[in-house]
């Protein structure tokens, strides 16, 4: 059942955009409207998750049993470099489809520092495991969700910003200074999600 | 263009973070005190100066198909380089910026400025585009952290001003980010009217 309370604390608690600030730049580039920020999120969750595992293995196989550890900050943003351009041609040959959805979003994800962040931080076991071990499974749960809790952010921020198209406002707060501060107020109430994680534990009885 | 006014562009009129909007991240999660900004800002700009210089003199041998691979390279040494001196020499403010110095990597002003300035200009004024640019954002997140800091602890550098009954909590917390930088960039945009 902590697997459960990873997963909730991942998306509501620790909010990978709006309380770790990881990836704020795809955050307030491409959430003008809902569709394609909904592509982000998709794209985001996938590299993710793939990254993740690609990156655990080579911390556990390779950087740990030969002393490489100075490398991992390099070793890493290359592979997922490498991994961007490969799913990237992957997927042009599998499936289309989702080549045309996700198309325009992978090469970006490179820059998105939330998919180095979760992977250096999932290599080097500091994130928040509920009291589990930190291994292969909870890597890739933890990353999963959070990533899906940058891809709710996303969604519900650029439905607010698509209202706001709607809206008068004053010239000098146009633009990115109305966005940050929408972008405040949507962290504050992401705050309000904090203690749920102790409710869950006391109501799952952990 | 002389090296001064490279300097100053980056200062004023391509200020990173107020007027390019670039490296949102570290600009957020790191100005939580005056002198967390400033380090950060300071870290940033010792890795673009260096990216910068390298890149420059580099700029004829790299090949242009593996270009962004090549400058991604180059940063990510320096900012290993910068983890190892810091982790040695000032393990706490280290610990307090914690991921966010791996994350210089990914900060796009460092590949903005090297694929945009550093890979067509000469070496001694790519180094001024990165002391300008560098400045800009050391100056921006200093002006940040030391908004949030008087408002949410009440201090300024580390010495106390107001009394703790008039602190916010909520500028240190991550929505005081968003909201600070929100409205220092409206009085910006408002000078810049004028």
């Amino acid at each position: 059942m902590e697997y459960f309370l990873i997963f909730i604390a991942a998306i509501f608690i620790n909010n990978v955009v709006l309380s770790q600030f990881l990836g704020i730049c795809p955050f307030l580039g491409v959430s003008k409207k809902v569709s394609t920020a909904a592509g982000m999120g998709m794209a985001v969750t996938f590299v993710l998750t793939v990254a993740v595992i690609v990156t655990y293995a080579l911390q556990v196989w390779v950087l740990d049993p030969f002393g490489l550890g100075y490398l991992q900050t390099i070793l890493f943003i290359l592979v997922i470099a490498g991994l961007v351009q490969m799913l990237e041609m992957v997927l042009k040959k599998i499936s289309p489809s989702l080549y045309q959805a996700l198309g325009v979003f992978l090469p970006l994800i490179t820059t998105n520092c939330c998919v180095l962040g979760v992977s250096l931080s999932v290599a080097g076991g500091t994130y928040n495991t509920q009291g589990l071990e930190p291994n292969l499974l909870t890597g890739v749960l933890y990353a999963f969700s959070t990533a899906l809790g940058f891809a709710l952010s996303m969604v519900v921020f650029a439905g607010l910003r698509e209202q706001m198209a709607l809206v008068r406002i004053p010239k000098s707060m146009q633009g990115m200074a109305i966005a940050l501060i929408t972008a405040g107020l949507l962290a504050m109430a992401f705050m309000g999600f904090s203690g749920i994680d102790h409710g869950i534990a006391v109501a799952l009885g952990l | 263009m002389s090296n001064f006014k490279t300097i100053l562009n980056g200062i004023v009129k391509e200020n990173p973070t107020f007027v390019l909007l670039l490296g949102m991240c570290p600009t957020l999660a790191t100005t939580t005190s005056a002198i967390n900004g400033m380090s950060m800002g300071i870290a940033t700009m010792f890795v673009l100066i260096c990216s910068n210089t390298i890149i420059s003199l580099l700029k004829n041998l790299i090949p242009d198909g593996v270009r962004i691979p090549c400058y991604i390279v180059v940063i990510a040494s320096f900012v290993t380089i910068l983890q190892m001196v810091m982790q040695a020499y000032l393990p706490s403010l280290y610990s307090s910026l914690g991921l966010f110095i791996p994350l210089i990597v990914v900060n796009c002003i460092i590949l903005g400025r090297a694929e945009a300035f550093a890979s067509k200009n000469g070496v001694l004024a790519s180094l001024c585009d990165g002391v300008g640019i560098g400045l800009g954002f050391t100056a921006s997140l200093t002006v940040i952290g030391i908004v949030r800091e008087l408002l949410g602890n009440g201090a300024l550098f580390g010495f106390r001003i107001l009394p703790e009954s008039m602190n916010i909590l909520v500028f240190v917390l991550a929505p005081g980010a968003f909201i600070t930088l929100g409205f220092l960039m409206a009085i910006v945009n408002k000078i810049k009217d004028r």
